[in-house]
């Protein structure tokens, strides 16, 4: 209740713009529950920090939200701006607005990340009803982005991700958000593999993103990335549920404490 | 007395009989071409090769062409835009050559005159036993075009072959003598719009110390039978690159018979096969390594959906005192169905030593992890597919040098995508 209260005081929106309800999901493969009754709520403009160990289901969480066909949802709901989406393949997903940025993003031979930069924001243009964009107008806007996220526009000539070191990788994967511009981003350990210089960088690139009708969901490990993002709200995953819920200060909890006391906690 | 069984005729064969006899006093042709028809067709009464010939293992000829179609002379083929915007195009059209464009440096002239007086009768000789295409050709060749490219000629621009058909039964021959130093590209086509048996024997002389790009782009509609034969000799310090593309037929074999003649000289062999519907398409390919210190290599890209079955059988021959070859194989598939199939077969027959020889094949599906990343950002599920088996065979499509060819090629690929992904 006085979590409620607390975060009824904020100043983002009061539409949810992500609401799960009791979800259940397992591995389609082999039928493994990875995430066992998950409550949470995101509202407009709220940048919520997904914390947990390994192995709580975070990942999971991400892919579930994005669509991946090798996880199955048995139970609960995913409503996004009030509507199910549970019906909904990854593509009209993110043709809704939904963006997940990969923990590991995939290398993918033969394809450009150029064409597939156009064609990804063609794609979704067309999903709206919108007119693609003109060439010289993408490569303006790419240009633009490139730009603050210091990238070279040459490695976009290249097949998409390959090769690619580990924060190139990351920051590509926040052109694509910059440019897609989605309505809710979900960050799956943004954090991983970057050095120091990469992170704040990256983490520059997240937070010029921040608006009031957008909202950030930050899947982190460790409490390192919430330096430079900070959280509205931060809520502790552990065994496909959510724990315990609080503010940015429940993230220094964490780091000071470890997840043991949490979890002792809740047990 | 001795019993020789022979065992019965299938309708196929005896409509190919038939149709030499109907045909034979239309057909071009000196006494001493006659003579090669007559000892052509005797092949053909042999029976068509079935499982148990081995190269024709994958493709039992004698059970799968079902059907032969008679001739349809009234049939009128138009000739197609050049793969290459302002190409000279050189057509045979449903069997016969229409009229040739000038062209500097180049002797043109009709196969069927080279039949009438002759001069053609020594290049009508059958291969070998399993030389079914041969054969078949040789009885009922009416036409095609002879080339004579001249020494130290430098080609800006795509010469391009076409053979169109209209339906009923087509058998064309492309003989092409490439002098020395010559840099040139010759695409040929084979496509149309009727239900026909196609035959289509493409024999190429490569000069010394000459570049020459060959593609063959075989889009026939998925009712005709296309039986095609590439055919080269490849000079000293030659190079010859064949690129062969199939997106069409319901039954179709690409042969292709290449010798290094010459040391220095190379081969390079690419090809993509796009197999949809209840197709078969087989791709073979015997390379003789003669004369030490020439190199090939062989990519062969495949995609495969529906039911349709492919086929590539890639056989290097390395000579005894051919030392220093070096000889690279690959076979690549990609499977978009479950009922689609490819059998792939490489065989190295190694008499040196001193040689590097390798081969490898894969069968992949498309990867779902990359389909995923795609469609997370938006791609819907047949564009993301698209862009992957674009990818897949993209690769090879992009070694061509010419960027136009390459667009062109690429258009292909898109629609075939488009009709069948």
């Amino acid at each position: 209740m006085a979590l409620e209260l607390a975060l009824d005081l904020t100043e983002f929106g009061t539409n949810k713009m992500l609401e799960i309800r009791n979800l259940h999901a397992r591995i389609a493969e082999d039928g493994t529950e990875i995430i066992r009754g998950l409550n949470l709520t995101v509202k407009d403009g709220e940048v919520a920090a997904i914390m947990g160990p390994n192995g709580s289901g975070k990942s999971t969480l991400s892919y579930v939200l994005a669509g991946r066909e090798d996880y199955e949802v048995t139970e609960g709901e995913i409503l996004y701006n009030g509507e199910s989406i549970l019906e909904l393949d990854p593509a009209e997903r993110a043709a809704k607005g939904i963006f997940l940025a990969f923990q590991y993003p995939m290398e993918i031979p033969g394809v450009a990340t150029m064409e597939f930069l156009k064609v990804a924001m063609n794609e979704q243009r067309k999903a709206r009803g919108e007119e693609p964009l003109k060439i010289p107008e993408f490569l303006k806007r790419v240009r633009e982005v490139t730009g603050t996220l210091e990238m070279d526009m040459a490695m976009l000539k290249r097949p998409l991700n390959v090769g690619f070191s580990g924060g190139e990788k990351k920051r590509a994967e926040i052109l694509q958000m910059k440019l897609l511009q989605p309505k809710l981003c979900i960050m799956d350990e943004t954090d991983s593999g970057l050095d120091i210089d990469a992170l704040k960088i990256v983490a520059d690139g997240i937070n010029s993103l921040r608006s009031p009708d957008r909202s950030i969901v930050v899947i982190t490990h460790y409490q390192r990335l919430l330096e430079h993002i900070v959280p509205d709200t931060v809520h502790v995953l552990y065994k496909g549920q959510v724990i315990k819920s609080g503010d940015k200060s429940l993230a220094l909890e964490l780091e000071a404490n470890g997840y043991a006391g949490v979890i002792d906690e809740a047990a | 007395m001795n019993m020789h069984l022979q065992p019965q005729r299938t309708q196929a064969e005896t409509a190919l009989i038939d149709a030499f006899g109907e045909r034979q006093s239309l057909l071009p042709g000196d006494g001493a071409v006659m003579i090669k028809r007559d000892e052509a067709i005797e092949r053909v009464k042999h029976g068509l090769p079935t499982r148990r010939v081995e190269s024709w293992h994958y493709t039992d000829l004698r059970r799968l062409l079902t059907s032969v179609p008679s001739y349809d002379d009234s049939a009128k083929a138009a000739a197609i835009a050049p793969l290459v915007e302002g190409s000279p195009v050189l057509a045979v059209l449903n069997g016969i050559v229409a009229k040739a464009p000038a062209l500097g440096n180049v002797t043109v002239a009709p196969v069927s005159e080279k039949l009438i007086d002759g001069t053609y009768a020594p290049a009508l000789g059958v291969q070998g036993d399993d030389d079914a295409i041969g054969a078949l050709n040789a009885a009922l060749v009416a036409d095609g075009w002879f080339l004579d490219i001249a020494d130290d000629t430098v080609f800006e621009t795509p010469l391009e072959l076409q053979n169109v058909q209209a339906g009923g039964q087509v058998h064309a021959r492309m003989a092409v003598r490439v002098g020395s130093n010559v840099k040139a590209t010759v695409v040929e086509r084979q496509a149309g719009t009727g239900s026909a048996l196609v035959s289509s024997v493409s024999n190429v002389v490569v000069g010394d110390g000459t570049e020459l790009v060959w593609l063959i782009v075989q889009e026939q509609p998925d009712s005709t039978t296309y039986l095609g034969q590439f055919n080269a000799w490849i000079g000293k310090n030659a190079k010859l690159t064949l690129f062969v593309m199939n997106t069409g037929g319901k039954l179709v074999r690409q042969e292709i018979r290449v010798v290094a003649k010459g040391e220095g000289g190379e081969f390079t062999l690419r090809g993509v096969n796009l197999l949809a519907g209840d197709t078969h398409t087989d791709v073979t390919m015997v390379l003789d390594h003669e004369v030490p210190h020439t190199a090939s290599t062989e990519i062969i890209r495949n995609v495969v959906t529906d039911k349709a079955h492919g086929v590539f059988q890639g056989r290097i021959n390395v000579r005894q005192y051919a030392q220093k070859t070096d000889a690279k194989m690959a076979c690549n598939t990609l499977l978009l169905s479950d009922d689609g199939e490819f059998s792939t077969k490489p065989e190295l027959e190694i008499f040196a030593d001193d040689v590097v020889c390798g081969h490898g094949a894969t069968v992949t599906e498309i990867d779902h992890n990359h389909l995923f990343y795609l469609m997370a950002r938006g791609i819907d599920e047949k564009t993301a597919r698209g862009l992957l088996v674009k990818a897949f065979v993209a690769e090879v499509i992009e070694e061509m040098e010419d960027e136009r060819i390459v667009e062109a090629l690429e258009e292909k690929l898109v629609e075939w995508f488009q009709r069948h992904g």
